[in-house]
């Protein structure tokens, strides 16, 4: 019997739970060699990669597979495009990962999965076979949402922006070459989505930006939901403080298409919209690895887990995380969450390959910081505890909350906050 | 159901086997998942970096009784207040007795 073989038997659980057991208390862990691959390197998947080898005392090879040269942080990007930072500030390199941690990083994409030999192919030819595998791809774009942004240069002219990278500094651009008096549109699809305070964050960002530097412009929101999706009091009364007939938020909009060519919003029920800089997030679903790999059980658009392990409902040895599963009630898709899901399945996983016990009591809290000026900021905290009855996350009855009012100390805090899980997840 | 019940007899044998280190190991991994949620702030094993407090190594009791303010209302604070009231007293003290175990 290959030692694979026999880490695999042991991590399947059930035939031999006992075994496994006893391994476990006579040292702890006898998981040497048992490989984890994890496809994604976000904060759901470096933050899994890393907490594998913390927790697995190194015994566990991990094997990081991600296509970006650098991680880039969605959280603060917005003050890229506001113009309160550049992209080497939410630019960080993978090489801890491989230095303190000893995690192999392969720069390549993962062109499938194959579930039942338990192997990973790369898009450049290799294979990777793997005891338990970490799907954290993040979100994808229903594009065919959207069939005018099908056409030639579309994507290229109207940005989402929502994935931290080369777009995140193009609408920056966009926004610098637009002339006082324009207008900027952005357009929020229907939750849920990655990151439900982000979109206002930004506008209160772009409208700072307009503020010092084209105060004759114009922010409008088109919102699919029918109400702001998260700090919905602490928005609107920095909207009315600071950016008073500059930004305009209309609830209930929702883009059934885009003419790139014309700058022109569809809606379903309203008159087109034209603007002097558009700044469309479709729809999204999961990452397209997800998918492809039958993950995505929830209306095909999101991946069911076991929140004890964060297995996948659907296929075995497959865990996933992040953006990309089908979240617990009041679960947001952030970055934080991603984070702690990263920690959680990895001890699942590395109890898992060892024989130990799952963690039966998973607790763990999400933060999220919106700057609304340049230097202030609003969070939104909650405690999320494992409901065994329901087999489920559920916030922990009178705690979170919101921010009591904008001000400088959050603001120092939500930099806090970054400089920590930028640290937590890759250093 | 019959798998359940040989599972359930194989732990309680391996369990007296390894008299109780199974549990207490079981409850070291449990605390050690509950402060990993504690770094996503304060960085890995609570060594933080700069913006928020580092936890590595702190007086026990004084933390808890930071955390216990926090809970109660008694210290003012942005939002610790309503992260602590999503733990007991005793997950409070467990998280603080990792934290402070830790090395500076």
């Amino acid at each position: 019997m290959q030692r694979r073989q026999f880490v695999q038997t042991v991590g399947a659980g059930s035939a031999v739970a006992g075994l496994g057991l006893m391994s476990g208390c006579a040292t702890s862990g006898r998981a040497s060699g048992a490989k984890v691959v994890v496809v994604g390197g976000g904060y759901g998947g470096a933050t899994a990669a890393k907490y594998l080898r913390l927790f697995s005392d190194e015994r566990i090879q991990v094997t990081l597979v991600e296509p970006n040269a650098n991680f880039v942080s969605c959280p603060m990007s917005n003050l890229v495009v506001g113009g309160y930072k550049k992209m080497a500030d939410i630019t960080m390199p993978y090489t801890n990962l491989e230095k303190r941690h000893g995690v192999k990083v392969v720069r390549d994409m993962v062109a499938s999965i194959d579930p039942d030999k338990r192997t990973v192919k790369l898009a450049s030819g290799g294979e990777l076979p793997y005891d338990r595998l970490i799907v954290s791809p993040g979100i994808e774009f229903m594009w065919d949402t959207l069939p005018g942004m099908a056409k030639a240069g579309a994507r290229d002219k109207v940005l989402h922006a929502w994935k931290a990278g080369p777009q995140t500094l193009a609408l920056r651009q966009q926004l610098e070459a637009m002339p006082d008096g324009g207008v900027y549109a952005l357009t929020i699809p229907l939750a849920p989505y990655r990151c439900p305070p982000g979109p206002y964050e930004r506008a209160c960002m772009v409208a700072s930006y307009f503020k010092t530097a084209k105060p004759k412009s114009k922010v409008m929101i088109f919102d699919a939901n029918d109400g702001i999706q998260s700090k919905k009091g602490l928005f609107m009364k920095a909207w009315k403080d600071h950016y008073d007939g500059m930004i305009e938020y209309r609830p209930s909009h929702r883009v059934i298409d885009v003419d790139a060519a014309t700058n022109t919003l569809k809606f379903d029920f309203n008159d087109d919209f034209k603007a002097t800089v558009l700044n469309v997030v479709p729809n999204m679903r999961a990452g397209d690895i997800a998918r492809n790999t039958q993950l995505t059980t929830a209306n095909d658009r999101w991946c069911e887990v076991d929140f004890l392990t964060f297995e996948s409902k659907a296929v075995r040895y497959i865990h996933v995380l992040g953006d990309a599963i089908q979240v617990a009630p009041a679960m947001p898709k952030s970055a934080h969450m991603a984070n702690q899901h990263g920690k959680n399945c990895a001890a699942a996983v590395v109890a898992l390959l060892t024989g130990q016990d799952l963690q039966a009591l998973p607790i763990y809290a999400n933060t999220c910081y919106s700057f609304v000026t340049a230097n202030e900021a609003v969070h939104v905290a909650s405690v999320h505890r494992y409901d065994a009855v329901k087999k489920t996350m559920l916030p922990v009855p009178g705690s979170g909350g919101v921010s009591k009012a904008a001000s400088h100390l959050e603001g120092h805090y939500a930099l806090g906050w970054a400089r920590n899980i930028w640290a937590d997840t890759l250093a | 159901m019959k798998a359940n019940m040989i599972n359930k007899l194989k732990w309680l044998a391996a369990s007296a086997l390894c008299v109780g280190t199974v549990g207490a190991q079981a409850e070291v991994s449990q605390i050690r998942l509950w402060a990993a949620a504690c770094a996503t702030c304060h960085s890995t094993g609570g060594h933080a970096q700069e913006g928020n407090e580092s936890l590595a190594g702190k007086d026990k009791d004084e933390m808890f009784q930071k955390l216990m303010d926090y809970k109660s209302g008694r210290k003012p604070a942005t939002l610790m207040h309503q992260l602590t009231a999503g733990y007991s007293d005793e997950q409070l003290l467990q998280i603080s007795a990792y934290f402070a175990a830790q090395k500076k």
